[in-house]
C-alpha cells in the first residue's frame, strides 16, 4: 500500500503549528458583541426576582436575556444521533438552577469590560434550597433536582424524576448469584472515579452571525457540527434550514465538545440583536461550568474456579451525572458493554445500577466513556483475583480472555472479528521485563520498585447507530474533493481519511481537497466521537473513492469505446489491456465537467454504518517507584501494547496513544476533583487540578500489535479512546504490588497513599 | 495610554488600558499566533520573547512593555518554521493551540543552552502544559531539530 500504515504529516500542521489564525476566535469579526454570563452562586435554588434594569442602562449593552426572555422547550446538550437517549431537562435559562456555576443571565455588550460590569449590576433574589452533594445519597433525597413536568425522554431509559435517578439499567445473562455460590474463589472491591477534567488547551467558544440571507451561522470549536444545528434548532424554535454551524480548527476535544456548551448562548444573542456575537470560556469556566467525565461507584464480584477460570463477572454500579443527563444513560451502559464481553469463560454476568442527579456540573462525555471507569474497576479486581488464586495476573488474563472468532455471553452470537490481545500480553510481559521485576524490587531503604498490569477494550463506532456519508468528486482539473463531516480536533483524521481516498484512487494526498465540517456543505456526519472517525467515516470515505473509481473507469472506457472490463486505471490514466488506447484523468475531467463525456460531473458518494463496533485491545504494563516514608508514586516506564487493526499513520497513532495514556496516567495519580460544602468546585484551574507536566510521566513505549478487522476500512479499528483505560488499573495495581495497599479511590495522590500506607501500619501494629 | 514598542523588529504604537495584559493586546492587533489558555499563568500558551527572553505575555501588563522589544511567532518565521518541520514529521503538534507557545521556548532555550540533556530540555519546557500529546513526541521533534541524544 502507498499511503496507508504510512506517517504521512498532517495535512494542516505546518499551518496549526506555526500560530496561523485557524481557529474559531481567530475568524471571529472584530465588531462581534461579547458574551459572559451570570451563573448561579448556589447549588440549588429558585430566583425569586432578577433585576436587569440598572445594568441594561449602560451605554453599549447589547442585550441581557433572563430566564423570561428564553423558549419554553426543553432540550439536550448531549451530542448523540436522533433520537438522543440523554433526556431533553434543560432550558437556555431556567427559573431554577442547579449547580455553583449554572446560568442565570446572558449579557452581550460592545466589550468585554462593558459586560462584566453589567453583570455585577444584575440583582438577583434567591430561594435556596439543600444541595444534593452527595451522589451516593442521591436516591430518594428529600430534594429533587428535577420536578418539572415538561422533562422529555425520546424513549425509555429507567428514568425516575422524583427519585433522582435518570437512568436504571440491568444486564443479567446466567444466574451470577447461583454460580457464586460453585465458584470457589470470589473477590469483590469497590472501586471510584472521579468527574476527571478534559483540560483542553482551547476552551469552550463560538461566535455567531447572520448571513446574506438571514440565516444564523455559528462558528464554533465543536466535535459535533449536525449535532450542534439540531440542538439550536429544537432550543430556539428556528427550522435547522435556517442554521449554519462550521467548524475551524479546535484546539482538543477529549469528548468535552461532544455536549454544546456554548453555541446556544452565542446564537440566542445573534436571533434577538441581529449581530455577530462571540463567547469565549476562561479557564475557570471551562473547569466549572462545562462538563466533565461522569464520575462513578462500581462494586465488582469475580467468582472462579481453583483452576483460574472466571465464572462470574458482576457489576454493580451507581453514576454521578451532576445537575443535567447528558450522556447519563449512555455512558453508564458503555461500563458494562466494554467489560462483560472480555472474560468469556463465564457462566454469569451481570452489569446493574442507577444514574443520579446531584447538584454538581453536569458530566458528559470524556474519552473512554464509562470504558475507563468500567476497566478501572474490573481489572482492579482481576488482579485482586489473580493474588487470591496465587496466579500469575497475565497468565490469568491469558487463560481467559475472549479470542477472535469466540463468542461472549453477552454477544448475542457475533463472533469476535480481530484481536491479538493473548499476543499484546506476552509482548507487554517482556518488554517490561515482566518475569525479572514482577511484582517488586527495593532500591533502597525507603524506595520500592514494582510492576502492574491491565487489559481493556474500546468500540469502534456505535454499532447500527453511527452513520457517515462522504463524498468524493473529480474536479475540472483532474484533482479531488474530499468532503466529510466528522471533525478532526487535532487528531489528524482529515488526513487519515485522505490517505484512505488516495489509496484507493492511487492517487496523492496532496491531490486530494479535504474539506471539513461545515453543515452547509459536509454530507452528514454524527462527529467525531465513540471511536468512529477512522472506522465508520473511513469505511464511507473508502465506499465513496470505489464509487468514484468506478465511474471513472466507466468514462474513460466509454470516450475509448471499450467496455470497463477492457481497461485499467492507474491513477492517471486510463489504458486499455494492449497498452495501445489511453487517456489521462484531467482529460476525463474535463470532458465530464465541460465537454462531451456527457456533462456530468463524476462525484463518488456512499453512507457507512456498521453493525458491529469492533474493540481494539490493549495491554497496558506499569512500573512504578513508590517512596515508602512520602507516599510520592514516581512512574518510572509504561507499555502499551496496541491492536488497533491496521495502523493507518503509525505517528498520529502513537501520538494519540501517548497522549491518551498520559491523560489516564493524570487520571490514576493526579487529576483530583474537590467540592468545597457548599457544592463549588475549587479544583478550578490549573494550579489546583493538576494536569500532568512532561516532568510527570516518566518512560512511555508504544507497540503496535496488528490485527486485520474484516470490517474495517483496510483492517482498521480504532485508537482514540481505548488508549486513556488502562493506565489507572495498571498503576494501582503496581502500587499495591510495591506497597501492600489497595487504592481504589481515583486519583491515589501521595497524600492519599501515605495516609493508607500508615492506617495499614496502625492495624498491623494493633 | 499610549506605547510604543518593536514589535518582531518593527516601530509601532498602540493605544493600551493600564490594566490590560500584552497577550490581549497583541490578539487585539492582529497577532494570532499568541494564545491563551488558563487564568492563572500556568499552561504556556502565551510564551513570547521580551528582549529575547521567553515571557508570558498573559502576566506582563502591556504598559510595562513600553519601549521593548517583543518577539512572536510571527517575527520568527523561518525558523519557526524549520522547527514546525521537525515537530509536524513527528506527528507531534496534534491540535496544535499550544505550539506557538511551545516553539517560542523551544527557540529561547536554542539560544540559552548548549547541547542541552533530555533532564534539561524537559526542565526548560515544563511550563508548556500540551494535553494532546503526551509531550514523548515533542522531546523526539526537539532530539531531532537540536540534533542531541
Amino acid at each position: 500500500m502507498k499511503f496507508v500504515g504510512k506517517s504521512i504529516p498532517k495535512i494542516d500542521g505546518m499551518a496549526i503549528a506555526t500560530g496561523k489564525p485557524v481557529y474559531t476566535e481567530d475568524m471571529a469579526p472584530p465588531n462581534a458583541l461579547v458574551i459572559k454570563l451570570l451563573r448561579s452562586p448556589h447549588a440549588f435554588a429558585r430566583i425569586r426576582s432578577i433585576d436587569t434594569s440598572e445594568a441594561e442602562k449602560l451605554e453599549n449593552v447589547a442585550c441581557i436575556l433572563t430566564y423570561k426572555d428564553v423558549p419554553d422547550r426543553r432540550f439536550t446538550l448531549a451530542g448523540q444521533s436522533y433520537p438522543e437517549p440523554s433526556p431533553y431537562d434543560r432550558l437556555i435559562l431556567e427559573e431554577i438552577v442547579r449547580y455553583v456555576g449554572d446560568e442565570v443571565a446572558i449579557i452581550a455588550a460592545t466589550d468585554e469590560v462593558t459586560a462584566e460590569k453589567a453583570m455585577k449590576l444584575i440583582k438577583v433574589d434567591y430561594e435556596v434550597f439543600e444541595p444534593v452533594l452527595d451522589f451516593e445519597k442521591a436516591i430518594d433525597h428529600h430534594s429533587i433536582i428535577h420536578p418539572e413536568t415538561d422533562l422529555h425522554c425520546n424513549f425509555d431509559i429507567g428514568m425516575e424524576q422524583g427519585r433522582n435517578i435518570v437512568s436504571s439499567q440491568k444486564v443479567e445473562v446466567g444466574d451470577v448469584e447461583e454460580e457464586l455460590k460453585k465458584c470457589d474463589v470470589v473477590v469483590e472491591e469497590t472501586c471510584y472515579t472521579q468527574a476527571q477534567s478534559h483540560g483542553m488547551m482551547e476552551t469552550y467558544r463560538a461566535f455567531s452571525y447572520l448571513d446574506h440571507t438571514g440565516r444564523l451561522v455559528v462558528v464554533s470549536s465543536t466535535q459535533i457540527p449536525f449535532h450542534v444545528r439540531r440542538q439550536l434548532s429544537r432550543a430556539l424554535k428556528l427550522p435547522a434550514s435556517k442554521i449554519r454551524v462550521i467548524k475551524p480548527r479546535i484546539g482538543g476535544g477529549f469528548g468535552g465538545k461532544q455536549t454544546g456548551a456554548v453555541e446556544i448562548f452565542a446564537a440566542i444573542v445573534t436571533l434577538a440583536t441581529g449581530k455577530p456575537a462571540k463567547i469565549i470560556y476562561d479557564r475557570k469556566e471551562t473547569f466549572t461550568a462545562t462538563n466533565s467525565r461522569h464520575a462513578m461507584r462500581l462494586k465488582v464480584r469475580l467468582g472462579a474456579d481453583k483452576e483460574g477460570c472466571i465464572r462470574v463477572v458482576d457489576i454493580q454500579g451507581l453514576s454521578d451525572t451532576g445537575a443535567y443527563g447528558e450522556h447519563a444513560s449512555t455512558t453508564f451502559g458503555v461500563v458494562g458493554q466494554k467489560t462483560l464481553p472480555l472474560y468469556n469463560k463465564t457462566k454469569a454476568v451481570r452489569f446493574m445500577g442507577n444514574v443520579v442527579y446531584t447538584n454538581k456540573m453536569p458530566a458528559g462525555a470524556f474519552r473512554g466513556y464509562g470504558a475507563t471507569q468500567g476497566t478501572f474497576a474490573l481489572e482492579t479486581a482481576v488482579n485482586k483475583l489473580a493474588e487470591k488464586l496465587n496466579m500469575d495476573p497475565t497468565e490469568l488474563r491469558l487463560k481467559n480472555l475472549i479470542k477472535e472468532g469466540e463468542t461472549s455471553l453477552v454477544s448475542d452470537g457475533i463472533k469476535l472479528g480481530s484481536s491479538t490481545l493473548h499476543k499484546c500480553i506476552a509482548r507487554g510481559r517482556e518488554l517490561i521485563g515482566w518475569k525479572d521485576k514482577y511484582p517488586r524490587q527495593e532500591v533502597d531503604d525507603n524506595k520500592v520498585r514494582s510492576l502492574g498490569m491491565a487489559v481493556t477494550m474500546q468500540g469502534s463506532g456505535i454499532a447500527n447507530i453511527d452513520t457517515a456519508s462522504a463524498e468524493i468528486r473529480l474536479n475540472d482539473d483532474g484533482n479531488y474533493t474530499l468532503l466529510i463531516g466528522s471533525t478532526d480536533m487535532g487528531t489528524g483524521s482529515d488526513t487519515i481519511l485522505s490517505q484512505m481516498a488516495a489509496e484507493v484512487l492511487e492517487t496523492s494526498v496532496d491531490n486530494i481537497i479535504v474539506h471539513a465540517a461545515d453543515t452547509d456543505i459536509s454530507p452528514y456526519d454524527p462527529g467525531s466521537y465513540a471511536s468512529s472517525t477512522t472506522y465508520v467515516t473511513g469505511m464511507a470515505v473508502v465506499k465513496a473513492a470505489e464509487d468514484l473509481k468506478r465511474q471513472i473507469i466507466e468514462s474513460g472506457a466509454r470516450i475509448l469505446e471499450l467496455s470497463a472490463d477492457e481497461v485499467e486505471f492507474d491513477g492517471q490514466r486510463i489504458t486499455n489491456l494492449n497498452g495501445d488506447k489511453e487517456i489521462s484523468l484531467e482529460k476525463i475531467a474535463e470532458l465530464q465537467v465541460l465537454g462531451f463525456g456527457g456533462k456530468r460531473q463524476l462525484l463518488g458518494n456512499a453512507t457507512h454504518g456498521s453493525p458491529v463496533s469492533p474493540p481494539p485491545f490493549i495491554a497496558g504494563f506499569a512500573e512504578v517507584e513508590v517512596d515508602k516514608e512520602t507516599g510520592k508514586i514516581k512512574l518510572i516506564d509504561y507499555v502499551a501494547v496496541i491492536d488497533c487493526g491496521t495502523v493507518i499513520n503509525p505517528n498520529l497513532a502513537t501520538i494519540q496513544a501517548e497522549g491518551g495514556l498520559v491523560q489516564g496516567i493524570g487520571l490514576a495519580i493526579y487529576e483530583d476533583v474537590r467540592y468545597d460544602e457548599g457544592g463549588r468546585m475549587t479544583t478550578n484551574s490549573f494550579m489546583q487540578y493538576k494536569i500532568p507536566t512532561r516532568k510527570d510521566i516518566g518512560n512511555i513505549r508504544i507497540v503496535f500489535e496488528e490485527s486485520f478487522e474484516p470490517t474495517g476500512p483496510f483492517g482498521a479499528k480504532s485508537i482514540g479512546e481505548v488508549v486513556i483505560n488502562t493506565p489507572a488499573p495498571a498503576i494501582i495495581d503496581a502500587v499495591y504490588n510495591a506497597v501492600g495497599v489497595r487504592l481504589t479511590k481515583l486519583p491515589i495522590t501521595p497524600e492519599k497513599l501515605f495516609l493508607a500506607m500508615e492506617q495499614t501500619r496502625i492495624l498491623n501494629h494493633q | 495610554m499610549r506605547i510604543e514598542i518593536i514589535l518582531n523588529g518593527k516601530k509601532v504604537a498602540f493605544d493600551v488600558k493600564n490594566d490590560e495584559f500584552l497577550a490581549d493586546t497583541l490578539r487585539a492587533n492582529g497577532v494570532f499566533s499568541v494564545r491563551k489558555g488558563c487564568d492563572t499563568t500556568c499552561c504556556g500558551l502565551c510564551t513570547i520573547w521580551i528582549e529575547e527572553k521567553p515571557v508570558l505575555s498573559c502576566a506582563i501588563l502591556s504598559i510595562r512593555a513600553d519601549g521593548k522589544n517583543i518577539t512572536t511567532m510571527e517575527g520568527l518565521h523561518k525558523e519557526a518554521e524549520e522547527f514546525a518541520q521537525v515537530l509536524v514529521a513527528e506527528g507531534s503538534e496534534q491540535c496544535g493551540f499550544c505550539s506557538p507557545g511551545f516553539i517560542m521556548t523551544v527557540l529561547a532555550m536554542k539560544r540559552e543552552l548548549k547541547n542541552p540533556t533530555e533532564e534539561e530540555i524537559i526542565h526548560y519546557l515544563t511550563g508548556n502544559l500540551c494535553r494532546c500529546t503526551g509531550y514523548l513526541g515533542q522531546l523526539r521533534a526537539i532530539k531531532k531539530y537540536l540534533g542531541v541524544a
